[in-house]
């Protein structure tokens, strides 16, 4: 199976019964996955009339209760911005499938790179925290498709699948007994009094009920207070964004995924994601077989940037080297968590992996300087 | 029926503002429908007209310009019980053009209210979509050089079923929105009022005038002839649930028969319409089959049926991370535009490389071992070169077995495919082999 087809069984496993998207290769064959398997399942796909109506429309319908995802590529992903900082700031539960592609703008269609990494994060207004969660191969893929699911049910906020042309469009040999299938978490409903919609317990998520169920349920994408009406209110506008940071950054150590393969005595760390680390690992097993002693960190969660695992993976080492398809983006983070280190840094955005042999040079080359 | 109004949050639109006409009409409307709040979605977007859900104490879904339409889509979908009516003005029509011709398109059971009143009062009275030439806005000079966009013309263009033009003082407005709440498909109301904060101060214009501009621009009443047919919601619930489930993904048993330690990665470079994707497929399925692990990635233009056609399959005894091909085992060379596509990879070549080359088509030089096929001589088309190869591949590799092979090829092609690969692949492997490495 491709990357993408693993997405598709993923969503089903995890409950989505809501897609909605829009034609863009990349991602193009999720939708028609999803168009094989939901409405036998009783679920629903859209294809949209653009962008921002995919996304739209998946946040209708998961304020209406339904599981929803959606998948895209860089130039769709400009689109959904504005929807993304609702589903933020409204803590609509929304799974939205990045295949990445080569940019900047569009790009080469058929040919994958790294190059969304901070986009995912910061692009939106406002600022605010989504959860990425970067796979490295389908097997990953459909894992990290349930969590996603998981998490955006339980922290009520977008959350991405960062994949990428080459993950996505490569079919690979998958044993699929052996793939990791998390249990399924589904959203937390009002039980009873009263309801105000944004009104938070001390998890900082509030409990949901329907649009156009039994109680009547008030969403809005403007700055709202625990009832959902607009307020101007300054300490109710600022505890409602302390409340949205809080309640995915608190979290991060419950979905910090990662693969750690360390070596005693090594000197340098090597942190990689993303289908970069597939070359990345080939090139670990040359270096150590050639007598070099290198670390090496495979980061699945990418944002909340999971610091503790970054901490405790340079702590023995003296330098790191970060491997990214594209011009340095996430370098940024792991030089300022573990800062004073030196970070070095490849990278390559030219629209095809990079290979081992290329990384066991720059390899080599940053221990020796 | 009691009113679905907030009793909590009164209506504090400016004083003679037309949106409070409008929303106490389409109160009276659910009231005549006998709505209960929970049964009444009110989605809105940006504007004065986005203040609407507030006012009322049904369920609300309060989103962003121009895109009230796509969220309505997804609840309705979602809740097609509920009575969904989405409240947008003319800047929410602007922006979201593209929306309101889908919804026209679709058909699914939404009221889509058109608050119109000719600017964005909100922002200061700049022009909208469907400010007149002749009006005098914040836009200075530029609503002079635009054509007003005719909501009614073109949503029933679009192919609205059902589509309402009336003045905000027309007597017979909540007659009219009862009429689009129970239309079983997408109805369009373009309610035509006044904005006194903004407009109307430049613009001048009576009640009366108003009925006399929806006179002349065009009363629309209800159903569009020739526009009205299936809802989209209960098409689509014919679908839902009732197709097979068409996906297999019960996965292949290995039964472990190749003969391969190692990696073995082969590039088939061909032309779009040779089936070369098949036969990488085909290859790789064949090694599935025989318990290897496998990669395959493919390469082709986006003009579908023009351009190279490239496969890449790395077949590997043990699992694989890196899926790229450093060094390729063999090169399957079956049309100029794959050969142009890879003109790197040549000098990667070494003398335990097998290349399989058309005779028709060039090569840089290179240091493999050249298996020349003259694919006309065969009498072997183009569009079966790549089938014809697989035979030649597996007997010069030595990895599997013709006979494996063409198991697979049963097992995996369609009916109509089978006799005639079956026939290229053992015609393949008769081809005879190759020559020593060129000098
Ligand atoms: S600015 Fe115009 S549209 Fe807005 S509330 Fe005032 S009168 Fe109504």
């Amino acid at each position: 199976m491709d990357g993408n087809e693993a997405v598709v069984q993923g969503a089903v496993y995890a409950g989505c019964r809501f897609f909605a998207g829009y034609p863009i290769t990349p991602a193009s064959t999720i939708l028609s996955g999803m168009l094989n398997v939901l409405p036998p399942l009783g679920g629903i796909v859209l294809q949209a009339e653009d962008e921002m109506a995919s996304i739209g429309a998946c946040l209708g319908a998961s304020m209406a209760g339904l599981k929803a995802m959606t998948a895209t590529s860089g130039p769709g992903l400009s689109l959904y911005s504005e929807n993304i900082s609702f589903a933020v700031g409204s803590e609509i539960p929304l799974v939205i499938v990045h295949v990445m592609r080569q940019g900047p703008s569009t790009g080469a269609a058929t040919r994958g790179a790294d190059g969304d990494v901070h986009f995912m994060r910061w692009g939106h207004s406002g600022g605010l925290p989504v959860v990425v969660l970067a796979p490295t191969g389908p097997a990953d893929c459909f894992t990290l498709t349930v969590h996603a699911f998981n998490l955006a049910e339980r922290l009520r906020c977008p959350v991405f699948v960062a994949s990428s042309k080459d993950i996505a469009m490569t079919r690979e040999t998958v044993d699929m007994e052996r793939v990791e299938k998390p249990p399924v978490v589904d959203r937390k409903t009002h039980a009873k009094g009263p309801f105000l919609p944004f009104e938070a317990g001390p998890s900082g998520v509030p409990a949901f009920l329907p649009i156009g169920g039994p109680v009547p349920v008030r969403q809005t994408s403007s700055m709202h207070g625990p009832d959902g009406y607009i307020t101007t209110n300054p300490e109710v506008i600022q505890s409602l964004v302390e409340r949205l940071q809080y309640k995915v950054e608190s979290q991060i150590d419950t979905f910090s995924f990662y693969d750690w393969d360390p070596q005693p005595g090594a000197s340098m760390l090597l942190v990689a994601y993303g289908i970069t680390a597939r070359s990345a690992r080939e090139a670990v097993l040359r270096l150590r077989a050639r007598g070099h002693g290198v670390s090496f960190l495979v980061l699945k969660t990418l944002w909340p940037v999971p610091e503790k695992v970054l901490l405790s993976a340079a702590e023995a080492v003296h330098k790191v080297m970060v491997v990214e398809a594209n011009l340095g983006q996430y370098v940024h983070e792991v030089r300022r968590v573990v800062c004073p280190k030196p970070v070095h840094f490849f990278g390559l955005m030219c629209g095809r992996m990079m290979t081992p042999e290329e990384i066991v040079q720059e390899v080599i080359r940053a221990q020796s300087s | 029926m009691p009113s679905l109004l907030n009793p909590s949050r009164p209506p504090v639109f400016c004083p003679g503002c037309s949106h409070e006409r409008s929303l106490h009409a389409l109160d009276k409307a659910f009231q005549r429908l006998h709505r209960q709040p929970h049964e009444v979605v009110i989605v809105s977007d940006i504007g004065c007209s986005g203040l609407f859900d507030v006012f009322f104490a049904t369920h609300a879904f309060h989103g962003l310009h121009g895109r009230a339409l796509t969220y309505a889509t997804g609840i309705k979908l979602a809740q097609p019980h509920a009575t969904v009516v989405a409240v947008m003005g003319d800047g929410g029509v602007g922006i979201g053009g593209a929306h309101v011709l889908a919804a026209c398109r679709r058909n699914l059971d939404l009221t889509l209210l058109v608050l119109n009143n000719f600017n964005f009062g909100m922002t200061g009275g700049q022009a909208s979509c469907t400010t007149p030439q002749d009006a005098h806005t914040g836009s200075a000079f530029l609503n002079t050089l635009e054509t007003p966009l005719d909501v009614c013309r073109t949503v029933a263009a679009a192919g609205a079923p059902f589509v309402v033009r009336r003045s905000v003082y027309s007597q017979d407005l909540v007659e009219k929105l009862l009429e689009a709440l129970r239309y079983p498909g997408f109805a369009v109301v373009d309610i035509w009022g006044l904005c006194p904060g903004r407009y109307l101060k430049a613009n001048p214009i009576s009640p009366k005038d108003m009925d006399g501009m929806v006179a002349r621009a065009g009363v629309w009443d209800g159903v569009v002839a020739g526009n009205e047919r299936r809802e989209y919601g209960s098409a689509y619930a014919e679908h839902r649930g009732h197709a097979p489930f068409v996906e297999d993904w019960k996965g292949i048993e290995a039964q472990g028969r190749a003969n391969l330690v190692g990696r073995h990665g082969t590039l088939f470079l061909g032309a779009a319409g040779e089936r070369v994707l098949s036969a990488g497929n085909l290859w790789a399925m064949a090694a599935v089959r025989a318990g290897l692990h496998v990669t395959q990635k493919s390469d082709y233009n986006i003009t579908v049926m023009r351009g190279p056609s490239i496969a890449e399959v790395l077949l590997s005894s043990d699992p694989i991370d890196y899926p790229g091909i450093e060094e390729p085992d063999a090169v399957v060379v079956l049309a100029r535009e794959g050969v142009e596509r890879m003109a790197q990879i040549w000098n990667r070549l070494s003398e335990r490389t097998l290349v399989i080359q058309a005779a028709d088509v060039p090569v840089p030089k290179h240091a493999g071992r050249t298996l020349m096929v003259d694919f006309k001589a065969l009498d072997i088309a183009r569009k079966n070169r790549a089938m014809a190869s697989l035979g030649m591949l597996a007997r010069w590799t030595g990895i599997f077995s013709i006979e494996d092979l063409v198991q697979a090829a049963a097992a995996t092609l369609a009916p109509s495919q089978r006799d005639g690969a079956l026939q290229l692949l053992r015609q393949g492997a008769a081809v005879p082999g190759p020559g020593s490495p060129r000098k």
